[in-house]
Protein backbone atom coordinates (compact mmCIF):
# COMPACT_ATOMS: atom_id res chain seq x y z
CA UNK A 1 0.00 0.00 0.00
CA UNK A 2 1.28 3.46 -0.82
CA UNK A 3 -0.07 6.91 0.00
CA UNK A 4 0.52 9.93 -2.22
CA UNK A 5 1.45 13.31 -0.80
CA UNK A 6 0.64 16.22 -3.11
CA UNK A 7 4.01 17.89 -2.68
CA UNK A 8 7.54 17.47 -4.05
CA UNK A 9 10.26 16.18 -1.73
CA UNK A 10 12.32 19.26 -2.64
CA UNK A 11 10.90 22.32 -4.43
CA UNK A 12 11.38 22.71 -8.20
CA UNK A 13 10.64 25.98 -9.96
CA UNK A 14 12.20 26.53 -13.40
CA UNK A 15 10.87 29.79 -14.81
CA UNK A 16 12.47 29.87 -18.31
CA UNK A 17 12.34 27.20 -21.05
CA UNK A 18 15.52 25.11 -21.20
CA UNK A 19 14.87 22.31 -23.74
CA UNK A 20 18.54 21.31 -23.88
CA UNK A 21 18.47 20.44 -20.17
CA UNK A 22 15.03 18.82 -20.55
CA UNK A 23 16.68 16.36 -22.92
CA UNK A 24 19.73 15.72 -20.72
CA UNK A 25 17.64 15.29 -17.54
CA UNK A 26 15.96 12.29 -19.19
CA UNK A 27 19.08 10.30 -18.17
CA UNK A 28 17.73 10.34 -14.61
CA UNK A 29 14.10 9.85 -15.68
CA UNK A 30 14.30 6.85 -18.02
CA UNK A 31 17.98 5.85 -18.31
CA UNK A 32 19.68 2.74 -16.84
CA UNK A 33 20.63 4.54 -13.59
CA UNK A 34 17.45 6.61 -13.47
CA UNK A 35 15.28 7.24 -10.44
CA UNK A 36 12.65 4.98 -12.06
CA UNK A 37 15.17 2.15 -12.37
CA UNK A 38 16.34 2.69 -8.79
CA UNK A 39 12.83 2.72 -7.31
CA UNK A 40 11.71 -0.42 -9.16
CA UNK A 41 15.02 -2.20 -8.46
CA UNK A 42 14.89 -1.68 -4.68
CA UNK A 43 11.18 -2.39 -4.28
CA UNK A 44 11.59 -5.56 -6.40
CA UNK A 45 14.58 -6.88 -4.44
CA UNK A 46 12.85 -6.77 -1.03
CA UNK A 47 11.24 -10.21 -1.24
CA UNK A 48 14.48 -12.22 -1.16
CA UNK A 49 16.18 -10.27 1.66
CA UNK A 50 16.90 -12.19 4.89
CA UNK A 51 16.66 -9.36 7.46
CA UNK A 52 13.97 -6.91 8.57
CA UNK A 53 16.36 -3.95 8.57
CA UNK A 54 17.35 -4.60 4.96
CA UNK A 55 13.71 -5.04 3.88
CA UNK A 56 12.91 -1.74 5.63
CA UNK A 57 15.78 0.15 3.99
CA UNK A 58 14.85 -1.14 0.51
CA UNK A 59 11.20 -0.19 1.08
CA UNK A 60 11.96 3.34 2.27
CA UNK A 61 14.75 4.09 -0.21
CA UNK A 62 12.67 2.63 -3.07
CA UNK A 63 9.78 4.85 -2.02
CA UNK A 64 12.02 7.95 -1.86
CA UNK A 65 13.29 7.19 -5.39
CA UNK A 66 9.73 7.42 -6.70
CA UNK A 67 9.52 10.89 -5.12
CA UNK A 68 12.80 11.77 -6.88
CA UNK A 69 11.35 10.47 -10.15
CA UNK A 70 8.50 12.94 -9.71
CA UNK A 71 11.02 15.75 -9.11
CA UNK A 72 12.87 14.89 -12.35
CA UNK A 73 9.58 14.73 -14.29
CA UNK A 74 8.71 18.15 -12.88
CA UNK A 75 12.07 19.54 -13.99
CA UNK A 76 11.67 18.10 -17.51
CA UNK A 77 8.11 19.36 -17.96
CA UNK A 78 9.02 22.84 -16.66
CA UNK A 79 12.11 22.98 -18.93
CA UNK A 80 9.94 22.18 -21.98
CA UNK A 81 7.09 24.50 -21.01
CA UNK A 82 6.98 27.56 -23.26
CA UNK A 83 9.69 26.30 -25.65
CA UNK A 84 8.83 26.82 -29.33
CA UNK A 85 9.02 23.95 -31.83
CA UNK A 86 12.12 25.65 -33.26
CA UNK A 87 13.76 25.64 -29.83
CA UNK A 88 12.81 21.99 -29.22
CA UNK A 89 14.25 21.09 -32.65
CA UNK A 90 17.46 23.04 -31.98
CA UNK A 91 17.84 21.10 -28.70
CA UNK A 92 17.50 17.81 -30.58
CA UNK A 93 14.02 17.07 -29.24
CA UNK A 94 12.20 17.00 -32.60
CA UNK A 95 12.21 13.19 -32.67
CA UNK A 96 11.00 13.11 -29.08
CA UNK A 97 8.26 15.66 -29.86
CA UNK A 98 7.12 13.58 -32.84
CA UNK A 99 6.52 10.55 -30.65
CA UNK A 100 5.62 12.04 -27.26
CA UNK A 101 4.62 15.68 -27.76
CA UNK A 102 4.92 17.45 -24.43
CA UNK A 103 4.44 14.21 -22.50
CA UNK A 104 7.18 13.03 -20.14
CA UNK A 105 8.06 9.57 -21.45
CA UNK A 106 10.70 7.40 -19.70
CA UNK A 107 13.55 7.34 -22.20
CA UNK A 108 17.19 8.40 -21.94
CA UNK A 109 18.60 11.55 -23.64
CA UNK A 110 19.40 9.49 -26.75
CA UNK A 111 15.79 8.33 -27.04
CA UNK A 112 16.40 4.77 -25.80
CA UNK A 113 13.21 3.79 -23.95
CA UNK A 114 13.27 2.52 -20.36
CA UNK A 115 13.45 -1.27 -20.06
CA UNK A 116 13.05 -3.64 -17.10
CA UNK A 117 16.46 -5.14 -17.85
CA UNK A 118 17.77 -2.08 -15.94
CA UNK A 119 16.32 -3.40 -12.66
CA UNK A 120 18.71 -6.16 -11.63
CA UNK A 121 17.28 -8.75 -9.24
CA UNK A 122 19.39 -11.89 -8.79
CA UNK A 123 17.66 -13.03 -5.60
CA UNK A 124 21.09 -13.13 -3.96
CA UNK A 125 21.21 -10.53 -1.16
CA UNK A 126 24.94 -9.80 -1.46
CA UNK A 127 24.85 -9.50 -5.26
CA UNK A 128 21.75 -7.31 -5.15
CA UNK A 129 23.02 -4.97 -2.43
CA UNK A 130 26.38 -4.61 -4.21
CA UNK A 131 24.42 -3.71 -7.34
CA UNK A 132 22.46 -1.11 -5.33
CA UNK A 133 25.61 0.52 -3.99
CA UNK A 134 26.99 0.75 -7.53
CA UNK A 135 23.66 2.15 -8.76
CA UNK A 136 23.81 4.96 -6.17
CA UNK A 137 27.35 5.87 -7.24
CA UNK A 138 26.39 5.81 -10.95
CA UNK A 139 23.46 8.12 -10.23
CA UNK A 140 25.73 10.43 -8.22
CA UNK A 141 28.16 10.60 -11.16
CA UNK A 142 25.29 11.33 -13.56
CA UNK A 143 24.06 14.19 -11.34
CA UNK A 144 27.57 15.65 -11.32
CA UNK A 145 27.73 15.42 -15.12
CA UNK A 146 24.36 17.17 -15.37
CA UNK A 147 25.52 19.95 -13.01
CA UNK A 148 28.67 20.38 -15.14
CA UNK A 149 26.51 20.89 -18.23
CA UNK A 150 24.46 23.90 -17.05
CA UNK A 151 24.77 27.28 -15.34
CA UNK A 152 21.04 27.42 -14.62
CA UNK A 153 20.82 27.72 -10.81
CA UNK A 154 17.12 26.77 -10.84
CA UNK A 155 18.25 23.39 -12.21
CA UNK A 156 21.49 23.00 -10.24
CA UNK A 157 19.84 23.48 -6.84
CA UNK A 158 17.43 20.49 -6.97
CA UNK A 159 20.18 18.41 -8.65
CA UNK A 160 22.46 19.18 -5.72
CA UNK A 161 19.80 17.89 -3.33
CA UNK A 162 19.33 14.71 -5.40
CA UNK A 163 23.09 14.11 -5.56
CA UNK A 164 23.28 14.30 -1.76
CA UNK A 165 20.52 11.70 -1.42
CA UNK A 166 22.54 9.24 -3.55
CA UNK A 167 25.36 9.53 -1.03
CA UNK A 168 23.06 8.88 1.96
CA UNK A 169 21.44 5.90 0.21
CA UNK A 170 24.89 4.48 -0.59
CA UNK A 171 25.75 4.70 3.11
CA UNK A 172 22.55 2.87 4.14
CA UNK A 173 23.07 0.12 1.52
CA UNK A 174 26.64 -0.33 2.82
CA UNK A 175 25.17 -1.03 6.26
CA UNK A 176 22.65 -3.45 4.71
CA UNK A 177 25.51 -5.30 3.00
CA UNK A 178 27.32 -5.64 6.36
CA UNK A 179 24.16 -7.09 7.88
CA UNK A 180 23.67 -9.77 5.19
CA UNK A 181 27.37 -10.64 5.11
CA UNK A 182 27.27 -11.24 8.86
CA UNK A 183 24.23 -13.48 8.43
CA UNK A 184 25.91 -15.45 5.63
CA UNK A 185 29.07 -15.90 7.70
CA UNK A 186 27.05 -17.25 10.60
CA UNK A 187 27.96 -14.32 12.81
CA UNK A 188 25.27 -12.46 14.61
CA UNK A 189 24.24 -9.38 12.69
CA UNK A 190 26.16 -6.25 13.70
CA UNK A 191 24.71 -4.39 16.63
CA UNK A 192 22.42 -1.54 15.78
CA UNK A 193 23.91 0.64 18.46
CA UNK A 194 26.57 2.95 17.27
CA UNK A 195 28.74 5.40 19.11
CA UNK A 196 28.86 7.91 16.27
CA UNK A 197 25.84 9.69 14.81
CA UNK A 198 25.62 8.95 11.11
CA UNK A 199 22.65 10.98 9.96
CA UNK B 1 -0.65 31.67 -7.12
CA UNK B 2 0.10 30.72 -3.52
CA UNK B 3 0.39 33.42 -0.92
CA UNK B 4 3.49 33.79 1.21
CA UNK B 5 1.96 32.33 4.37
CA UNK B 6 1.00 29.16 2.50
CA UNK B 7 4.41 28.95 0.86
CA UNK B 8 6.26 29.30 4.15
CA UNK B 9 4.01 26.72 5.83
CA UNK B 10 4.66 24.31 2.95
CA UNK B 11 8.39 24.96 3.26
CA UNK B 12 8.26 24.09 6.99
CA UNK B 13 6.30 20.92 6.19
CA UNK B 14 8.93 20.06 3.56
CA UNK B 15 11.81 20.56 6.00
CA UNK B 16 10.14 18.60 8.77
CA UNK B 17 9.11 15.78 6.44
CA UNK B 18 12.67 15.62 5.15
CA UNK B 19 14.02 15.26 8.70
CA UNK B 20 11.56 12.37 9.19
CA UNK B 21 12.59 10.70 5.90
CA UNK B 22 16.27 10.98 6.77
CA UNK B 23 15.83 9.71 10.34
CA UNK B 24 13.60 6.86 9.16
CA UNK B 25 16.27 5.67 6.69
CA UNK B 26 18.84 5.78 9.48
CA UNK B 27 16.50 3.89 11.82
CA UNK B 28 15.96 1.21 9.15
CA UNK B 29 19.52 0.01 9.71
CA UNK B 30 19.85 1.21 13.35
CA UNK B 31 16.42 0.52 14.89
CA UNK B 32 17.77 0.40 18.46
CA UNK B 33 19.43 3.84 18.42
CA UNK B 34 17.60 5.68 21.23
CA UNK B 35 18.82 9.16 20.25
CA UNK B 36 17.63 8.73 16.68
CA UNK B 37 14.26 7.36 17.85
CA UNK B 38 13.81 10.34 20.11
CA UNK B 39 14.72 12.79 17.30
CA UNK B 40 12.35 10.97 14.94
CA UNK B 41 9.47 11.22 17.42
CA UNK B 42 10.03 14.97 17.90
CA UNK B 43 10.00 15.63 14.15
CA UNK B 44 7.05 13.28 13.55
CA UNK B 45 4.98 15.12 16.19
CA UNK B 46 5.92 18.49 14.70
CA UNK B 47 5.00 17.23 11.22
CA UNK B 48 1.60 16.06 12.41
CA UNK B 49 0.87 19.50 13.88
CA UNK B 50 2.04 21.34 10.75
CA UNK B 51 0.04 19.09 8.42
CA UNK B 52 -3.09 19.57 10.54
CA UNK B 53 -2.56 23.34 10.44
CA UNK B 54 -2.15 23.22 6.66
CA UNK B 55 -5.22 21.04 6.18
CA UNK B 56 -7.37 23.34 8.37
CA UNK B 57 -6.51 26.37 6.26
CA UNK B 58 -5.78 25.14 2.74
CA UNK B 59 -7.03 21.54 2.52
CA UNK B 60 -5.38 18.11 2.82
CA UNK B 61 -1.99 17.24 1.29
CA UNK B 62 -2.81 13.52 1.34
CA UNK B 63 -5.94 11.74 0.17
CA UNK B 64 -6.93 8.12 0.92
CA UNK B 65 -8.94 9.09 3.97
CA UNK B 66 -5.95 10.12 6.04
CA UNK B 67 -7.40 13.56 6.62
CA UNK B 68 -10.89 14.28 7.98
CA UNK B 69 -11.66 16.92 5.34
CA UNK B 70 -13.76 16.92 2.22
CA UNK B 71 -11.92 14.50 -0.08
CA UNK B 72 -13.13 16.43 -3.10
CA UNK B 73 -11.10 19.50 -2.19
CA UNK B 74 -7.85 17.52 -2.59
CA UNK B 75 -8.61 17.14 -6.30
CA UNK B 76 -8.49 20.87 -6.99
CA UNK B 77 -5.38 21.79 -5.03
CA UNK B 78 -2.40 22.72 -7.14
CA UNK B 79 -0.34 19.80 -8.53
CA UNK B 80 3.29 19.87 -7.45
CA UNK B 81 4.73 19.96 -10.99
CA UNK B 82 2.76 23.10 -11.90
CA UNK B 83 4.45 26.48 -11.62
Amino acid sequence: MWIYEKRLEYPVRITRPDPRMAKLLMAQYGGPDSELGAGLRYLTQRYSMPDDRVRAALTDIGTEEIAHWEMIATMITQCMQGASLEELTAAGLDGYYTMHGNGVFPADPNGVPFTTSYIACTGDPIADLSEDMAAEQKARATYEHLMNLTNNSQIIEPLYFLREREIVHYQRFGECLEIVQAIRNGRSAPSCRCSRRRY
Amino acid sequence: MMNQTEQSLLARIGETRFACVELQLYLDTHPEDADARNDFNCYANALERLQAEYADTYGPLENFGSCPHDAGSWVYQKWPWMK
